[in-house]
C-alpha cells in the first residue's frame, strides 16, 4: 500500500503557499497494491475534474494518483478521488440484466431485456407517438454518451423528453450564463484562484464540494498578499470559518443580500462606467431596482448585519481583480436564476470578467453535467444551439441528414420535474433513467415512489448497482463505470479530459454507451437517406461526431482528438484553429455571445420564467454586449409559521458523492460519515431540550425523518440535513432528506428548490433508535461545529 | 367623455383577472408552477385594482352604465381532464389580452388629457399584462403537444 496522506483525517494535505504563476504541483497518491501499469483519467466525483492515474494490477483497479501535469488539479486529490474508485471493485455491482416477471426481478440475457425495451417502445410510440417516452440520465456519463443519447432522443424518438439529475445540480448555472452572455460556458479559469485580490464564495462550500478547489485556495490564503474571502452561507461551514466577511442569509433571501451589495457598489461609484457602456445593456435598470436595498432592509429581510454587508461591499467594490462561484445555496433556492444572474451582474459593473483573476464560476454539482449541457441529453440542444432558432435547427437537421422537423422544437424542451408529472399524469409510459438514483435525489420522495411505482410506467434503470430507484425497475440493466470504458468530459472551467478504459467491466456489465447504440440499432433509427441514424461505433468515432457539431460554436472542440487529449493535462475549449491549445479565459474583448444568430436563447423574464421570442429579441438584441438583468425579491412559497416552526436546508458532506451509490461503498468513505444527522442551532436545541445525538423526529408537510442532532454552527431558525442518505445500506429508518422537500422549481432554470421548506422538530421515542444516535456519535469524530 | 367607464372596465378586468388566477391556481394546485405563479400574477392584478382606485374615483362623473362582460363569459363549465388545464390557461390568456387592449386604449385617453399619472399607470397596465400574458403563452406551447397528443 501507498498512501501520501491518510485524506480522512487530513482532508486538505500539506500547504504549498504561492502567488501567481507556477502553483506548486503535489502529488497525492493512494494504491492498495503496487499497480503494473497506470492509464489516464480523471476524477468523476465533484466537477472539478481532477486529473488522474488509474492503477492497474492483474487487470484490476488497485489505486489512483493525481497527474501533476494537470491545470485543474497539479497533482491533488481529495477523499473521495482517493477513495471513490474502490466502488468499481464492489462485490454486489450488477453484472446482468434483470427483468421483471410476476412482480419479482429475474436476470436475463441482453437479447431478452433490449427486445423488451425496443417492443415497448415500439408499441408506446405507436400509440403516442415519441412523446410517451422519456429519459431521465445522470452527470456521471461521457460526452459520448450523452451526444449519442441526444441524437437518439431527438432525431429518433423526436422526444421533447429528455432531461437527468443535472437539472438538480447545474440547470441554474446554465440558464444564469445564458441570460447574462448569451450562451453557456465559463467566463473564468481555476488559474483565476492564482491571482485573484478576492474570492466571493456564494451559497457553495466549496472545502466540502470541491476539496481541491479550496486547496488552493488555502495555499493562496497561506502565501503572499493572500487574496480576501467573503462567503455567503447560513452555516458556518469550514468555508466560511476562513472568511473576512461571512454573510450568513436566511434561506430564500439571496436576492436581497446580493441586490444590497450592488446597491452598496452602485452608491460608491465603484462601478466601471467605461466598461458598461462599451459591453452591457440593461445598468440602469439594475440602478433603479436595487436603490430600495438599503442595508438596513437587507438586515431585516435576511438577517445579515447591515455592518457586515458594508464591509462585503466595500471590498467587492473596491477589488481590481475578483473571482466569484456560486452553488446550491444559489442554484437550489428561491429565484434561483435572478439570483446567479446578481452574481454575473457585480462582475460587468465592475468590469472584472475575461482577465487574469477575474472569472465566474457558475458551479456545477456533477463531473460530467457541464456534457449533458453541451451535448443536448439535458434538453438544451447540441452545441448550445436556440431551440427557438430556425437556423440552428436546420443545422443539426443538416448534420444529422434528417428532416428538422423531426427535431423537438415547439416549446422549451421538457424539464425533469415535468417529465417526472407527465408520468404521474400517465401521458409518459416509458421512463429510461440512466446513472442516477431519483428514489433518493428529488424531492418529496414518497410521490417519486408512487410515480415508479405506477403499472402503466414501463421503468428501465440503467446502472452499476441495485439503487433505491433500481428496485422499481421492470428491466435493470447493467452499466460499466468509469475506469471501464473510455470517453471524455469536461469540468466546470471547460477543461477537457480523456478517461481511458483501465479493466474490464464486471460480467456482463456493459458501457452506457455500448448500450445506447445497441437500443438505436434495434430500433432501427434511419436518417433521411434510410442509412443508420447513428453512425459511431466507438467512443473515439462518437468524439469526431460531436466535433463537427460543436464546430463554430462557443464550444468548439474541434481542434481535439483522442490524441491530443492524451498524455498531457486536460484542454480547455474553445479548442480550433483560432485556439490550438484551447483559452485560459473567453469574453477576453467583452464581446459576449449575445448576437442574434448567436445566442442559445431568446431570453426570459426572470420572475415569471416566460419564454421571449424571436420578435422579442430582434427589438433589443444588443450584439454582443452582455444583458444586466435586475431581480424583483418574491418571498419564498413556504416559509415557518407556529406549526413547522423552522426552516430546513439540505446540502452535501466531504465525504460522499451524490446518493452514496459509490463513495457509500468504499469502507473508509463509508465509516468516516456513515450515517444523516439533523444539524440544529444551540439556541434552537435548548428551546426545544435537545441534547448532542438525541433522535430527533424531523417532519414536514410531505413526511418525515429520524435523524440524531448535532448541535451548532447554524444559524438559528434553520436546520441542515445532508441528502446523501438513502435506504441500500439502511432500509429501517426514514432518513432521506427530501422526504421532506418541497415540489417546486425555478421558472427560469427549473432547478427544484431543495434550499428551503418548513419542518417542525420532536425528540423520537427512547429504544432503538436511540441507541442509533449514541452509536453514531461514537464512531463519528468529525469536529461538529466546522461542517465539512 | 366616456373615460370613467373605461377606466371601470380596466379596473374590473384587473378584478376579474385576479380572481381567475386566483381560480387556476387552486384548480390546477396539482402542478406546482400553475400553482404558484397564477397565485402571483393574480397578485400583481390585484396591486393594479387598488392603484386604479383614485383614477376611477378621479373621473367617476364620466360614466355610463355599460355592462361588463368579462369573468362571467370565462371558465363556465368546471372542465376535467387533461384538456382542462390547456382551456383554463387558453381563458387565462384571452383575459390577459383583454386587459392589454383596454391599457393600450385607456393610454391614448389619458395622453390626449396630458394625465401624466395615469399614463403612467396604463404603462403599468400594460407592461403587467404582457409578462401575464407571456408566461401564459410559455406554459400553453410547453403544456399543447402532452395534452394533444399523448394524454389519455
Ligand atoms: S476535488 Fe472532486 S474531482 Fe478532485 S479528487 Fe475530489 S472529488 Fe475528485
Amino acid at each position: 500500500m501507498n498512501q501520501t496522506r491518510d485524506s480522512i483525517k487530513d482532508i486538505w494535505g500539506e500547504r504549498t503557499p504561492y502567488k501567481g504563476e507556477n502553483y506548486p504541483v503535489r502529488i497525492d497518491e493512494r494504491t492498495i497494491e503496487e499497480p503494473d501499469h497506470w492509464v489516464q483519467s480523471a476524477c468523476v466525483l465533484c466537477s472539478t475534474g481532477c486529473g488522474l492515474d488509474i492503477g492497474v494490477k492483474d487487470g484490476k483497479i488497485v489505486g489512483v494518483r493525481g497527474r501533476g501535469v494537470d491545470i485543474s488539479n497539479y497533482g491533488r486529490l481529495g477523499p473521495k478521488g482517493l477513495y471513490g474508485w474502490i466502488a468499481n471493485n464492489s462485490p454486489d455491482r450488477l453484472t446482468k440484466p434483470l427483468v421483471r416477471k410476476n412482480g419479482k426481478l429475474v436476470e436475463a440475457s441482453w437479447n431478452e431485456a433490449m427486445n423488451l425495451i425496443v417492443e415497448q417502445s415500439k408499441k408506446i410510440i405507436d400509440k403516442q407517438t415519441g412523446l410517451g417516452i422519456g429519459f431521465y440520465t445522470s452527470g456521471q456519463l461521457f460526452i459520448e454518451d450523452y451526444y449519442t443519447l441526444a441524437v437518439i432522443g431527438k432525431a429518433g424518438i423526436g422526444t421533447p423528453h429528455m432531461d437527468g439529475n443535472t437539472r438538480l445540480c447545474t440547470a441554474t448555472a446554465a440558464a444564469a450564463l445564458k441570460v447574462s452572455f448569451g450562451t453557456d460556458g465559463q467566463p473564468g479559469a481555476y488559474k483565476d484562484i492564482d491571482d485573484t485580490d478576492c474570492i466571493f464564495l456564494v451559497g457553495h462550500n466549496i472545502a466540502s464540494q470541491q476539496t481541491v478547489l479550496w486547496m488552493r485556495i488555502l495555499d493562496r490564503l497561506a502565501g503572499p498578499n493572500p487574496p480576501k474571502l467573503i462567503v455567503m452561507d447560513p452555516r458556518k461551514t469550514a468555508t466560511a470559518e476562513k472568511a473576512d466577511v461571512h454573510l450568513d442569509p436566511l434561506p430564500g433571501t439571496n436576492i436581497p443580500v446580493l441586490n444590497g451589495l450592488l446597491n452598496l457598489i452602485i452608491q460608491a461609484g465603484d462601478v466601471n462606467e467605461e466598461y458598461i457602456n462599451a459591453h452591457t445593456v440593461g445598468f440602469e435598470e439594475l440602478k433603479k431596482t436595487v436603490a430600495q436595498w438599503t442595508p438596513e432592509k437587507v438586515e431585516e429581510i435576511s438577517g445579515v448585519s447591515s455592518e457586515k454587508l458594508r464591509m462585503a461591499a466595500h471590498i467587492l467594490g473596491k477589488t481590481p481583480t475578483l473571482l466569484s462561484t456560486a452553488l446550491q445555496g444559489v442554484y437550489q433556492s428561491m429565484k434561483a436564476t435572478a439570483a446567479a444572474v446578481q452574481i454575473n451582474n457585480l462582475h460587468l459593473i465592475r468590469g472584472l470578467i475575461g482577465k487574469p483573476g477575474s472569472g465566474i464560476f457558475q458551479m456545477n454539482g456533477q463531473p460530467t453535467s457541464q456534457n449533458t449541457r453541451e451535448c443536448g441529453a439535458d434538453g438544451d440542444l447540441p452545441g448550445f444551439r436556440n431551440w427557438g432558432n430556425k437556423e440552428h435547427i436546420n443545422q443539426l437537421a443538416k448534420l444529422w441528414n434528417v428532416d428538422p422537423d423531426i427535431i423537438p422544437h415547439w416549446a422549451p424542451p421538457t424539464h425533469a420535474m415535468e417529465i417526472w408529472r407527465y408520468a404521474e399524469q400517465g401521458s409518459i409510459k416509458m421512463l429510461w433513467i440512466s446513472g442516477t438514483n431519483p428514489a433518493v435525489s428529488l424531492p418529496e420522495l414518497s410521490r417519486i415512489r408512487k410515480i415508479l411505482e405506477k403499472e402503466d410506467l414501463f421503468v428501465i434503470v440503467q446502472d452499476a448497482f441495485m439503487t433505491e430507484t433500481a428496485v422499481y425497475a421492470d428491466v435493470v440493466l447493467p452499466a460499466a463505470l468509469w475506469g471501464e470504458k473510455t470517453g471524455t468530459f469536461t469540468n466546470i472551467t471547460r477543461t477537457v479530459h480523456i478517461s481511458h478504459k483501465a479493466v474490464e467491466p464486471p460480467g456482463e456489465a456493459k458501457p452506457d454507451f455500448d448500450i445506447f447504440l445497441d437500443y438505436a440499432k434495434r430500433m432501427g433509427f434511419c436518417d433521411k437517406d434510410g442509412n443508420p441514424l447513428i453512425k459511431w461505433n466507438t467512443p473515439e468515432e462518437a468524439f469526431e461526431a460531436w466535433k463537427e457539431c460543436s464546430r463554430g460554436r462557443p464550444c468548439d472542440y474541434t481542434g481535439m482528438s483522442y490524441a491530443k487529449l492524451t498524455g498531457g493535462s486536460g484542454i480547455q475549449w474553445p479548442c480550433n484553429e483560432k485556439h490550438p491549445d484551447g483559452a485560459v479565459h473567453i469574453y477576453t474583448d467583452g464581446m459576449f455571445n449575445t448576437a442574434i444568430e448567436e445566442s442559445e436563447s431568446y431570453g426570459h423574464d426572470l420572475i415569471t420564467g416566460a419564454a421571449h421570442t424571436e420578435k422579442d429579441y430582434k427589438a433589443i438584441d444588443p450584439r454582443g454586449k452582455a444583458f444586466i438583468k435586475p431581480a424583483e425579491y418574491i418571498p419564498p412559497h413556504e416559509t415557518p409559521d407556529e406549526e413547522y416552526s423552522l426552516w430546513l436546508t439540505t446540502g452535501r458532506l466531504v465525504y460522499h458523492f451524490h446518493t452514496r451509490t459509490k463513495t457509500g461503498r468504499a469502507k473508509e468513505l463509508y465509516d468516516a460519515a456513515p450515517d444523516s444527522y439533523v444539524q440544529v442551532s444551540e439556541e434552537d436545541a435548548a428551546a426545544l431540550g435537545i441534547a448532542e445525538g438525541d433522535m430527533i423526529e424531523v417532519a414536514s408537510r410531505r413526511g418525515s425523518v429520524t435523524q440524531p442532532a448535532r448541535i451548532g454552527g447554524i444559524k438559528k431558525g434553520v436546520v441542515f440535513i445532508p441528502f446523501h442518505y438513502g435506504y441500500w445500506d439502511n432500509p429501517e429508518r426514514s432518513r432521506a432528506a427530501n422526504e421532506l422537500t418541497i415540489t417546486e422549481w425555478d421558472a427560469v432554470s427549473k432547478q427544484p428548490h431543495f434550499k428551503y421548506a418548513a419542518v417542525k422538530l420532536s425528540k423520537a421515542k427512547e429504544g432503538v433508535l436511540h441507541k442509533i444516535g449514541e452509536a453514531l456519535n461514537m464512531v463519528n469524530d468529525q469536529p461538529q461545529k466546522m461542517e465539512v | 367623455m366616456h373615460i370613467g367607464t373605461y377606466i371601470e372596465l380596466v379596473q374590473k378586468g384587473q378584478q376579474d383577472s385576479a380572481e381567475a388566477f386566483l381560480l387556476v391556481s387552486a384548480k390546477h394546485a396539482a402542478e406546482p408552477d400553475i400553482k404558484e405563479m397564477c397565485k402571483l400574477l393574480a397578485s400583481w392584478s390585484q396591486l393594479l385594482v387598488e392603484k386604479i382606485k383614485p383614477f376611477a374615483e378621479k373621473y367617476s362623473e364620466e360614466k355610463d352604465n355599460e355592462p361588463d362582460r368579462l369573468l362571467k363569459d370565462f371558465f363556465e363549465q368546471n372542465r376535467k381532464g387533461a384538456l382542462a388545464l390547456l382551456r383554463d390557461l387558453h381563458d387565462l390568456w384571452l383575459m390577459a389580452n383583454e386587459a392589454n387592449v383596454s391599457a393600450i386604449i385607456l393610454r391614448q385617453a389619458a395622453q390626449g388629457l396630458r394625465d401624466k399619472e395615469l399614463m403612467q399607470l396604463c404603462d403599468e397596465l400594460e407592461k403587467k399584462s404582457e409578462r401575464q400574458i407571456s408566461w401564459l403563452l410559455t406554459r400553453m406551447k410547453s403544456a399543447a403537444p402532452q395534452v394533444l397528443i399523448a394524454a389519455a
